[in-house]
């Protein structure tokens, strides 16, 4: 999906004469190949096709698993139960309202995660003396699992979105504090030489440099966190929501209903992936693709 | 200070900036005689690690020096101390305008274009049209206007190198110091940035000193080349070359100059 370097490179000489042009950077997002200095080895076609043949190859598999009897229906439904409950579900609305609920708490959460957990980040990255209070105390939280604290966040919360979101935030605010640290100490030497030299300081240094220093790390960081954000909330609704696809994956489990357990776990993947497609859009934008580039 | 850039004191993420300057004022000050760069007297020491004991060294007004040395001798301490980067244990360094630096390799931010890199030496003007004039100029002038767009990433080595150069030369900065900038560089592109930076020096004209390894670097571009001997580094040796830039390598002044150092430094094979 990202262009080799080598691609990349070749795509440069080719333009070497025209300035770089949006036109020229929507050329390294996942598109049409249009020149042959930017042929991957995977063209676009196949890259839908294939994914698509292999999915109509397992839905192949387990209808005939489903027919032979060899998958009774007891232990898993077939492809048409599951196809109806799909029509049951979304006709009713449920399905969406669910969605929506879900992905409400995991929007909030992230984002007060990051809110919060970049600036944490970078002030601890700049700060050794604060560093070295908490950083043992940051990664104690990253380590523990933030379902833990379902029973707590009930209590003071409620069952319903603040719990929710209470989970989300410290499933995400630790990761991203921790990657925000790692990236701000890496930035190599010489760019804080650099700044120095041409007048940066305080805030300019920590907006224009230290931040697009560490942007290309943070956003694989984000697309990380917001992944482990998607994981989480169908836990954390599980138990502590009265709807969400984690509270449909509980409700078709006590209702015994096998075909809406699959056609929740599949909106869930396809949600998840949707999530990481848009959020991996962010490495296309022009001034971090040094980052991902060489 | 009379200039922006020349000592800032903190970098903001608390890297060793040598702040124990007992030969107090080590920065600023216009200096008198004409010279647009002096050390009288400099000390530096690294804890028990003395990198230089005494060291006198003058630069004028549009002098081109190189210095040269064995690796570890302390030629990017002494950068450092002219830069005001780094300050001496004792004695002082004197400098008579605006300093810029260029350095070895990735310089420059790569989060911004090349236009963008360039502008950075541009930041002390107010006017926005003026800035683009200027901007615009030195594009032309390193010969990269169509490359403003490009991030460095997707400029070669050489090219990169001339946008570091471009950003140091804007603005009004007077003083060039220069850390083994085409190190990273190969052989070919090594020989024509340097006829580049000869040109470049000729439509603006900048004190330079210029720090490398490479002796047949120093040959080719210097006024004056200063070899300094082995830790606590002295000078061992100064040459001065009266010749036109761009020169020809092969030029036997140059040459001339080149077994010079080799000898100084006792690197020449002995005669079979």
């Amino acid at each position: 999906m990202i262009p080799s370097p080598t691609d990349l490179y070749q795509r440069d000489r080719a333009l070497s004469d025209a300035p770089l042009t949006d036109a020229a950077l929507s050329d390294a997002a996942p598109g049409p190949s249009t020149s042959p200095a930017n042929a991957s080895p995977v063209p676009m076609t196949s890259r839908i096709l294939l994914p698509t043949l292999v999915a109509l190859a397992a839905l192949a598999l387990w209808a005939v698993l489903s027919a032979s009897g060899l998958l009774p229906p007891y232990s898993f439904p077939s492809p048409l139960e599951v196809a109806q409950g799909f029509g049951l579900e979304s006709a009713q609305g449920r399905l969406l309202d669910n969605i929506i609920a879900s992905l409400f708490r995991v929007t909030v959460g992230f984002t007060l995660g990051a809110a919060l957990g970049v600036p944490c980040g970078l002030w601890l990255g700049n700060s050794s003396r604060a560093r070295a209070a908490l950083l043992p105390h940051i990664n104690f939280y990253r380590c523990l699992s933030p379902i833990a604290w379902i029973g707590f966040a009930i209590t003071w919360f409620d069952i319903g979105d603040k719990s929710a979101i209470f989970l989300i935030f410290m499933a995400t605010f630790f990761p991203i504090a921790l990657a925000t640290i790692a990236a701000v100490s890496s930035i190599p030497a010489v760019y804080f030489r650099v700044a120095r030299d041409y007048g940066f300081r305080g805030r300019e240094l920590l907006m224009q440099v230290t931040l697009p220093a560490i942007l290309p790390q943070l956003i694989t960081a984000l697309r990380v966190t917001a992944g482990l954000a998607w994981v989480v909330i169908v836990a954390a609704e599980m138990a502590g929501a009265q709807e969400g696809l984690g509270f449909a994956i509980m409700d078709a489990r006590n209702g015994q209903s096998p075909d809406l357990l699959v056609v929740n776990m599949i909106v869930i993947g396809l949600v998840g992936v949707t999530i990481d497609q848009l959020v991996v859009r962010l490495t296309l934008l022009p001034g971090v693709r040094w980052g991902y580039e060489r | 200070m009379n200039n922006a850039h020349g000592v800032a004191k903190k970098s903001g993420d608390g890297q060793a900036t040598g702040d124990s300057a007992t030969g107090g004022s080590a920065n600023g000050g216009s200096v008198s005689n004409g010279s647009a760069l002096r050390l009288a007297n400099v000390s530096r020491s690294f804890g028990t690690l003395e990198v230089f004991r005494g060291l006198d060294l003058e630069i004028g007004h549009g002098e081109f020096v190189a210095i040269v040395g064995p690796s570890g001798c302390g030629k990017t301490t002494l950068l450092n101390l002219l830069s005001g980067y780094d300050e001496p244990s004792s004695g002082t360094v004197t400098r008579a305008g605006a300093v810029r630096m260029v350095y070895q390799h990735d310089g420059l931010f790569p989060w911004l274009t090349a236009a963008g890199n360039i502008e950075l030496g541009l930041r002390h003007i107010a006017a926005a049209a003026e800035r683009k004039r200027q901007l615009d100029e030195l594009l032309t002038l390193i010969r990269l206007e169509n490359f403003a767009a490009h991030y460095p990433h997707q400029l070669s080595g050489g090219m990169r190198q001339r946008v570091e150069i471009a950003r140091a030369l804007a603005g009004d900065s007077d003083i060039l110091l220069l850390d083994e900038p085409f190190s990273a560089l190969d052989y070919l592109t090594r020989l024509r940035l340097r006829g580049e930076l000869a040109r470049l020096l000729r439509e603006r004209p900048r004190t330079v000193v210029f720090v490398t390894h490479d002796i047949e670097e120093a040959a080719h571009l210097a006024d004056r080349i200063v070899v300094l001997s082995e830790r606590p580094a002295r000078i061992c040796c100064e040459l001065r070359l009266d010749l036109e830039r761009p020169r020809d390598l092969t030029h036997p002044v140059v040459v001339d100059a080149v077994k010079r150092i080799l000898d100084v430094m006792g690197l020449r094979a002995a005669p079979a």
